[in-house]
């Protein structure tokens, strides 16, 4: 009984910047059971969970107004081509962006993240430089390494230190004159980390260095204004931030937008096609080639409401009190082993349990309607730097509670006993 | 008993804490390293062959339960026996030597050591082949 009480008392706190309990009522998938359990969805950083607004303006789309945009002339491809455009409206006013030539929708961050690193290298010459940080996700490495092969350009790598914060000397030390591309995570999907974005773009734009974001493990978790931290690019993705899969977002400034190649050509991204030559579309189309994700833009634009509606600076509260709760909890099990900073990190938190590796960790907590996530988290370089193979992590977003946090205490002790440890 | 707990029952778990046939073996006649990239699983195997039977193997690897342990109770069943028999193991024998549930995604946990086997005896076999001077290409 007095368990019951403490619960309660926990999910009560734990609702006070809005009623997570009607926000769960939005989401469909969270009534589901797994192995005859409740679902208990800890899994965010991967993909987030989508409420009903998303789908139902998806399916709206499918079952009202199906049609290709910027193409017929007629109402559906009309109604079409005014709804993805205004996706791109919301989600330039949602980052700070100048208007929605600003704003190229893609497939996700990754697809983002090549563009850059095949338009913004053409122009380079051999032996310039590009610096990333050692705690990137490998979709901002490998585009950029490959890229420089190509080319003769060097990488380079900012250090991470003993509290997985990115070291403030190595920033300094790594980004110089010769430097052109700085590319940086905002928030690490493994540490958890949240990076000083502003300081370093400050220090790029010194050098004359263009400034990348990947911002797609901060924006769904925090308001990322584009101005305020100064970048040239941001790049993130919408099934994280409760749009569907299938449409991601590059953001670049209009006048360096302007002066860069297409990196997709076909359809949509022309104005006047010859049998010698093609005149480019306006922005942001001239990026976006081809018939489009157009149910999925459409949306990316309702999950943009649905955060709105709550507001970012109320989710980043709620995330930081899941995430100090998780860690206090975690802490008070012998033999956990918590990874990145103590404090001020996103809602993400990795560790192992001595000697059980991280996927017996998951598949345990699965039986127990428990989803996280195991593995290197696409992040290789870093598993190899903090010595570990993989790591369990968990992460939270809206719709969690401190009730379901409980449940995930309670999946690992049952994981010690199992193993004996 | 729940599911989860027969998975990881006593007998995985005794495998996984004291593998057997765990190590390294310098000068074996074939080494070779496997890497499961979507759980991080290793499996390093040496195996010491000779006229074609097994004579010593030795594993050395880093990773989750079912994919150790069954790394541990197929060294035991391989040693000692003709490469002829071992080239005939198939994922069912792996599956009911493990003899628990496994998901699609915990199988390729569980049949790296045996993936790891096949590619080692594949690679013994084409340097056999090649230092006999025999032109006969037996194919893999």
């Amino acid at each position: 009984m007095f368990q019951t009480k403490t619960l309660a008392k926990n999910f009560v706190s734990a609702t006070k910047f809005f009623d997570v309990e009607s926000i769960r009522k939005d989401f469909p998938i969270l009534q589901r059971k797994v192995h005859n359990k409740p679902l208990v969805y800890l899994d965010n950083a991967a993909t987030s969970q989508k409420p009903k607004q998303v789908i139902d303006a998806i399916v709206n789309y499918y079952n009202s107004y199906n049609a290709n945009i910027h193409r017929g002339i007629h109402k559906l491809s009309e109604e079409a081509t005014l709804e993805y455009e205004k996706a791109h409206e919301k989600v330039a006013e949602f980052i700070g962006a100048d208007g929605m030539e600003e704003i190229i929708f893609t497939k996700n961050t990754t697809e983002s993240l090549n563009l850059l690193a095949y338009s913004l290298t053409l122009s380079l010459k051999k032996g310039d430089e590009i610096v990333l940080t050692e705690m990137e996700h490998h979709s901002n490495i490998v585009p950029w390494q490959q890229l420089a092969k190509q080319r003769g350009l060097a990488v380079k790598y900012i250090k991470i230190n003993e509290e997985g914060e990115l070291d403030a000397k190595s920033i300094s030390e790594s980004i110089t004159q010769k430097t052109k591309i700085v590319s940086a995570t905002h928030a690490s999907n493994v540490l958890g980390t949240i990076n000083p974005i502003q300081e370093i773009s400050k220090i790029a734009r010194e050098n004359n260095a263009l400034m990348v974001v990947d911002g797609a493990q901060s924006v769904p978790h925090m308001k990322v204004d584009v101005k305020s931290i100064g970048c040239d690019f941001l790049a993130f993705s919408g099934h994280k931030m409760l749009g569907p899969t299938g449409i991601g977002v590059l953001y670049g400034r209009k006048e360096l937008l302007e002066k860069m190649n297409p990196f997709l050509y076909g359809g949509d991204m022309i104005r006047e096609v010859k049998f010698d030559g093609t005149t480019f579309n306006h922005l942001p189309w001239k990026f976006e080639a081809g018939t489009p994700n157009i149910a999925a833009g459409i949306g990316l634009g309702a999950a943009v409401d649905y955060l709105n509606k709550i507001g970012m600076g109320k989710i980043r509260m709620q995330d930081k009190e899941l995430t100090e709760y998780a860690m206090k909890k975690l802490n008070e099990i012998g033999g956990v082993i918590i990874y990145g900073p103590k404090e001020e990190r996103g809602a993400v938190v990795s560790f192992n349990i001595d000697n059980v590796h991280p996927h017996d960790v998951s598949e345990i907590l699965d039986s127990e309607g428990i989803a996280i996530r195991a593995g290197h988290h696409c992040c290789m370089p870093l598993m190899k730097l903090l010595d570990v193979q993989g790591t369990a992590r968990t992460s939270f977003y809206l719709y969690n509670t401190k009730e379901e946090i409980d449940k995930l205490i309670e999946g690992i002790k049952k994981v010690k006993k199992v193993f004996g440890v | 008993m729940e599911d989860i707990e027969m998975m990881y029952q006593e007998n995985i778990l005794e495998h996984y804490k004291a593998p057997h046939n765990h190590g390294r073996i310098e000068n074996a006649s074939v080494h070779h390293h496997e890497y499961n990239p979507l759980c991080g699983d290793e499996i390093d195997l040496y195996i010491v062959i000779e006229n074609n039977i097994i004579k010593d193997v030795k594993f050395y690897g880093r990773g989750c339960a079912i994919s150790q342990s069954s790394a541990s109770m197929l060294t035991d069943r391989i040693n000692g026996k003709k490469l002829g028999e071992i080239k005939k193991i198939t994922k069912e024998e792996i599956l009911e030597m493990i003899g628990i549930p496994l998901s699609a995604v915990r199988l390729k946990c569980a049949l790296l050591s045996l993936d790891t086997l096949k590619n080692s005896i594949k690679i013994y076999e084409g340097y056999v082949n090649n230092h006999n001077k025999n032109s006969k290409n037996d194919g893999d």
